[in-house]
């Protein structure tokens, strides 16, 4: 037994069944609920256009401060204050004829559903009085208070914000390695210099530098992707740097050079892919910033511009409806605090499994 | 040490040049600054001897300079929406400002210390656990929407605490408990993980084998070597404090800076909108200074890098 135990624990890494097996043990460590939040967020920001039961830049005033499906109509009691003749000899209420009306209605509905006689309406009754229209699965989370579905507005939000965060992590990164890969190769001045301009970008408070930018030139789309840039490529340009300056040193960077390679081609066909891994982990800790980043300036009215719907100006709508409709803040602040919690899980996870060295950096 | 001091100083002076001229050239950009830096009421006169003042005649460099001196003199200007000097509507702002921050850094150290020292020596209890869940909150819901949320909860729900405004020490609360969350979170993690490796040394295990009580233990041999870290994380938050103070005073209408630079882009009051970044980058880069000073005179390793 103990010799067969022994000879299948050599065996083991051999056989077809152990490595699925590994591979499995491997996959059950992704974190899979972060995963699958990343990924719906991902096919309804780019399916948004297609998916969105209603239009997210047009309401119907009619339709504004829906509350979600599940949320029920909302009624007040009021005391009938004052007799009037209006028309067929209808009383007023304290709010309005029409309010009087519908009022009436439910009383009568209500009496005959709970079996007791209809009674004449007179002063000093109580009378319930819609105040608000309960929910339907037509707006599921709920319409702003322009009318315009919440569901729909949310997945062109993510759009938004995928398309943000790739623009800017693309431009970002590729200008910070590029950055990284010169001042840890070359050394010397050129590090210097670099190095100095990464301390001094570090040291600028870009949120209030963007709204000086959103003062003189207006709020756009690519204001917003170049500024995060610009707050993005530093933190690439010292990691790029950091791994450039071990690896440089290592022997077939030597033996490259000594075949007759440039140092171009050894900035990018030797180093570069060295520390690819370290990269991708970088962006994915990062697209979480962006996000956050990018939906605080949209919530000061700095980001892309209305109508186009973004998390950030969401919330910001939200915020004088809280007493009669607090949906219209919670559910975009919800899609950012999930999908920002998703990436941090997901990026923990890539990092223990790309780089687990980077875990110091935290 | 000196060098170092001396090329930190030559950074911190390096970013004051880059932000102006970042401001200067904006202004520029957008044609005759004038357009910029007078309100419509403006008559002739005032648009001549603006010009005058600001050497528009000259070149870009020498108008540079006249900027840069202006600013160093504290002349910023009239504010064009409320037609008095710059430096009079931000004054008034200061002090709204600095209470809000010493607020939040005062309720994130009250609840982020203790949490941390609880946390380090009660691994996975209640208080560790409390503070994972206030931890991740901190590091992924925007602060704006805590504070909503919190407006929601316990000013229009329960009604407890005023929803906006600056009247009254109660209306301090809820901003400044959103301000400080996130801080609250990052104190707590730095203290957490400083007194588990404290507690795991060398003279603490002599301090048990010596019979010294837990209690002194822990509050007088480990936190003493633990607050280092946080008392220097105190001061390199204080930039993030005022970058986080702007979204927090809207929400808030708290009448502080942060509110009066949004305001200002919005009514594209740009004198006072420049003054105020300008102060907020003061904020920044003497932050960060100090912080590094800091940390060169605590850690040496760091004066011979």
């Amino acid at each position: 037994m103990a010799a067969d135990a022994a000879g299948g624990i050599i065996a083991v890494p051999e056989s077809l069944g152990a490595r699925v097996r590994m591979v499995v043990r491997r996959l059950r460590r992704l974190p899979l609920v972060p995963v699958s939040i990343l990924m719906v967020l991902v096919v309804c920001g780019i399916t948004a256009p297609w998916i969105s039961p209603g239009d997210p830049v047009n309401g119907e005033l009619s339709d504004r401060v829906l509350p979600p499906f599940w949320e029920g109509a909302k009624y007040l009691p009021k005391t009938v204050v004052e007799e009037k003749a209006i028309g067929q000899g209808y009383r007023q209420v304290e709010i309005g004829s029409s309010d009087f009306e519908e009022a009436v209605a439910v009383e009568e509905a209500r009496a005959i559903e709970e079996g007791r006689p209809v009674r004449e309406i007179g002063l000093g009754d109580q009378l319930l009085i819609k105040t608000r229209d309960g929910g339907s699965t037509k707006f599921f989370l709920g319409t702003d208070q322009l009318g315009r579905d919440i569901l729909s507005r949310l997945f062109h939000g993510a759009r938004i914000s995928l398309i943000v965060a790739a623009i800017t992590l693309g431009v970002g990164g590729t200008i910070g390695s590029f950055m990284g890969l010169l001042s840890g190769y070359y050394g010397g001045w050129v590090d210097e210099l670099i190095m100095r301009l990464v301390d001094i970008v570090l040291s600028i408070p870009i949120l209030l530098v963007t709204l000086v930018l959103v003062a003189s030139l207006g709020a756009s789309f690519e204001l917003i992707v170049g500024v995060l840039s610009l707050l993005l490529w530093p933190l690439f340009a010292r990691v790029t740097r950091g791994e450039v300056l071990q690896l440089k040193n290592m022997d077939y960077v030597a033996l490259a050079r000594v075949s007759g390679a440039g140092s171009l081609r050894i900035m990018v066909f030797h180093l570069f892919p060295g520390i690819f891994n370290t990269l991708i982990v970088i962006a994915t800790l990062n697209v979480g910033v962006v996000i956050l980043v990018e939906a605080s300036l949209s919530f000061l009215g700095a980001g892309v511009p209305p109508p186009t719907p973004a998390w950030g100006s969401m919330v910001a709508d939200g915020r004088d409806h809280l007493a009669d409709a607090w949906w219209i803040a919670t559910m975009p602040g919800l899609a950012i605090a999930l999908t920002v919690i998703s990436l941090n899980l997901f990026g923990d996870w890539l990092r223990d499994t790309l780089d687990p060295r980077l875990r110091q950096l935290n | 040490m000196q060098r170092f001091l001396v090329r930190r100083f030559f950074i911190t002076i390096l970013t004051l040049l880059a932000v102006s001229a970042i401001i200067f050239a904006l202004a520029r950009a957008a044609g005759d600054p004038r357009t910029l830096l007078l309100s419509r009421q403006a008559d002739v006169a005032d648009w001549d001897a603006l010009g005058e003042k600001l050497g528009l005649d000259k070149s870009y460099i020498h108008q540079y300079g006249i900027f840069v001196r202006d600013l160093v003199q504290g002349d910023f200007g009239d504010s064009i929406a409320e037609r008095r000097p710059v430096i009079d509507v931000v004054g008034e702002r200061i002090r709204p400002t600095i209470e809000l921050g010493l607020a939040a850094l005062l309720w994130s150290t009250v609840v982020g210390v203790p949490l941390g020292i609880l946390g380090a020596v009660r691994r996975d209890g209640i208080f560790d656990r409390i503070g994972k869940v206030i931890a991740l909150i901190g590091q992924s819901a925007p602060n704006f929407w805590i504070g909503i949320m919190l407006i929601f909860f316990f000013a229009v729900r329960l009604e407890w605490l005023p929803p906006s405004g600056r009247e009254g020490p109660q209306s301090i609360v809820l901003p400044a408990i959103t301000l400080g969350w996130w801080f609250v979170a990052v104190n707590m993690r730095l203290i957490r993980s400083a007194m588990l490796d404290v507690l795991d040394s060398e003279y603490i295990k002599l301090a048990r084998a010596k019979g010294a009580s837990e209690r002194s233990i822990i509050w007088k041999h480990s936190l003493k070597n633990a607050l280092i870290p946080a008392l220097t994380f105190a001061g390199i938050s204080l930039g993030s404090l005022a970058a986080g103070a702007v979204t927090i005073e809207i929400v808030f209408a708290w009448p502080g800076l942060g509110r009066l630079a949004v305001d200002s882009m919005i009514r594209s009051d740009y004198p006072v909108l420049q003054a105020v970044v300008i102060i907020f980058t003061l904020i920044f880069v003497m932050s960060a200074l100090l912080v590094d000073i800091l940390y060169a005179y605590i850690d040496p390793r760091i004066r011979y890098a």
